[in-house]
């Protein structure tokens, strides 16, 4: 008898456990970061400590107390570290916001432009209520994430709505991505991208085998049929009409490579991000040549401190020199002078300040945490068991990525500067509340996910079998 | 504000903000679920197998369901032949399938096994049972070829195709 020792193990089940009080525990870890941080920058700038500090650390720590009693009771076994991660970012944004309320350059500035300042701080403060309110509304609402792919192609028809709709709104700053309703003024971009990802994650569902499997092999790839290839042309074509008639690189970047990434999840197959990074290089560079718009962002990318941009705007030669003054270690918080950015400082460009004001250091820790919430996101895909499931919270987490890729990327430098919002950090009611949402629904599935499974029924066949006994 | 107290303050933020990533994998590396392989090393041999004792058997948690195990009866069944030769299975009253579909408990890659093989389940009095699944090849207990159900010796070989595999205590 003949055994070979190399596969020696042993297989069995390990439930997990719901990770209630770790959540707590890092919710409260960071809730103190960010107060820290607001006394920091006020013994920087006033030399007091600043006084509404105690109002804004009982507010932030309300909003997280809100959510983690929430999911406590209607997520028991959601993932420990979302809401942590989500709730760290948004309060050391609206420190950030916060800073650059103080600045006097931008006080001035706004007085000179508009006859009046107003802080954007308790704006945003606002703007994270209504988004911890939407994230509980979705933990109430939605009981089990598969009822979204009941709504598979109504999402579709809304998440077109959407994307079409600033199209018939006057463009804010050279891009058309505002919805005005009244006195508030909407992205809808950024709830696009959530129901787009349902659409996605429902259509891939049901065609993933026919895109997956009928293809020929062509030198080591799987080349898809000329047929298969209809859904991701019409989903570029969509991508290249929004940057052509909202002049939006951001949303239409977004939009395909959340496409491309769900659909090489889905399938398997190498072949599609080839052609996905193939069709979106070619559109991108054919539309350059005619857009006016995006000409003038690529050439600000490429030279950005050349005489005809700086004539134009000096807010990516600011940015750069706001990255190379914080060094390794930061000048720490309150000391820099991203402020010079100007207009969108504490939006589109408030990475400048967190890369002056925190350094390299501060830098990588930022990009860790969102580096995070992105793993956590992937690894529910990974957990759930329904494939629906698993698209959705790939799909969630990817639009994540990309857009956080996009925004840090656009303000490094490293390509050319979209029209978008670092989540839970930058100003700005839409981006705050919809991705408050989108934590929501990837809390949801990580509930479903590592829920443990249900006692298996006694085996009706095992009481039924009469064992006859020799 | 001093120089000094602006600095301290701003290094100690940038070690309270890396503490938190720090201790955010920590909580990802104590949360891992789902399969549980334990490795269990060169211990066991032929020689140790053939006595019918398990070698330093590693502390696996095994969850007794109470009273449905007796005194002297099967806990785990071991695979001591073919290409998964070394696999253990706790018993703990649940029905064990055996054959090359893809939801079967013990998954067998072997061309003499079915798709859906044999089963291995506890009657009511806990004593474990084999039951052929209508397979091709047939599946032996002991030398012989099982037609009905039957119940289970401690130790002795039940062979599908290729692969052997016994109860042990």
């Amino acid at each position: 008898m003949s055994s070979s020792t190399s596969h020696t193990s042993t297989i069995g089940a390990i439930g997990a456990p719901s990770r209630r009080n770790t959540e707590l525990g890092l919710l409260v870890f960071a809730v103190v970061i960010p107060v820290f941080a607001y006394a920091n920058v006020g013994l920087a700038i006033n030399d007091e400590v600043p006084t509404g500090m105690l109002g804004y650390g009982i507010g932030l720590g309300l909003l997280a107390a809100v959510g983690h009693l929430v999911v406590r009771r209607f997520a028991p076994y959601a993932d420990p570290l979302l809401l942590p991660l989500a709730t760290l970012l948004n309060g050391l944004g609206l420190v950030l916001i916060w800073r650059l309320d103080q600045s006097e350059r931008l006080q001035q500035r706004a007085e000179d432009l508009f006859g009046g300042f107003t802080p954007d701080a308790p704006n945003q403060l606002m703007y994270s209520a209504i988004g911890i309110a939407l994230f509980v509304a979705v933990l109430l609402i939605l009981k089990d994430h598969r009822i979204l792919q009941r709504y598979t192609y109504i999402s579709m028809a809304v998440a077109l709505v959407l994307l079409i709709l600033p199209v018939f709104f006057p463009a804010v700053n050279g891009a058309k991505i505002w919805v005005s309703i009244g006195p508030f003024t909407i992205q809808p971009g950024e709830f696009a991208k959530i129901i787009i990802a349902v659409f996605f994650s429902g259509y891939l569902m049901v065609k993933r085998d026919a895109l997956a499997l009928a293809s020929r092999r062509f030198m080591g790839i799987y080349l898809p049929r000329g047929r298969d290839l209809g859904p991701i042309i019409t989903v570029w074509a969509m991508s290249l009409l929004i940057l052509i008639f909202e002049t939006d690189l951001g949303t239409s970047l977004l939009f395909f490579g959340l496409f491309v990434v769900m659909l090489y999840v889905a399938t398997e197959r190498t072949s599609w991000i080839v052609f996905g990074l193939l069709m979106s290089g070619a559109g991108a560079v054919g539309v350059a040549t005619f857009e006016p718009h995006v000409q003038q962002r690529v050439d600000a990318w490429l030279h950005p401190f050349s005489d005809t941009v700086m004539a134009q705007s000096d807010q990516i030669a600011n940015s750069l020199m706001a990255f190379g003054s914080g060094g390794v270690l930061g000048t720490g918080l309150g000391q820099g002078n991203s402020d010079l950015i100007g207009f969108a400082a504490n939006s589109d460009f408030i990475l400048a300040t967190v890369g002056e004001e925190f350094g390299l250091a501060g830098m990588m820790a930022f990009l860790l945490l969102y580096g995070l919430i992105v793993e956590r996101g992937v690894r529910t895909a990974l957990a759930a068991r329904d494939p629906f499931g698993k698209l959705l919270a790939v799909g969630l987490s990817a639009a994540f990525a990309i857009q956080v890729f996009v925004v840090a990327g656009g303000v490094m430098g490293l390509i050319p500067l979209t029209g978008m919002t670092m989540p839970f950090v930058a100003y700005g009611g839409s981006s705050v509340i919809a991705n408050w949402a989108l934590i929501g629904i990837l809390i949801r599935i990580s509930d479903t996910a590592r829920r443990p499974a249900p006692a298996p029924a006694p085996n009706p066949d095992a009481e039924m079998t009469q064992v006859v006994r020799p | 504000m001093s120089e000094l107290t602006l600095t301290v303050m701003r290094l100690g933020f940038l070690a309270v903000l890396w503490l938190f990533v720090i201790v955010a994998v920590q909580v990802i590396r104590s949360d891992l679920f789902g399969t549980r392989v334990t490795q269990r090393g060169a211990r066991r041999n032929a020689a140790s197998r053939q006595q019918g004792a398990p070698a330093s058997a590693p502390p696996a948690p095994r969850q007794q369901q109470g009273g449905r195990q007796r005194r002297g009866a099967p806990t785990k069944l071991v695979v001591s032949e073919g290409t998964l030769t070394g696999t253990t299975v706790a018993l703990q009253g649940q029905t064990i399938s055996l054959g090359r579909a893809h939801d079967s408990t013990i998954v067998l890659d072997d061309d003499y096994a079915s798709s859906r093989h044999a089963r291995i389940y506890p009657d009511r009095d806990g004593q474990w049972i084999v039951e052929d699944l209508g397979s091709t090849n047939g599946t032996y207990l002991d030398r012989a070829r099982l037609t009905t159900p039957s119940p289970i010796p401690l130790g002795a070989p039940i062979r599908i195709g290729k692969t052997v595999i016994e109860l042990r205590k």
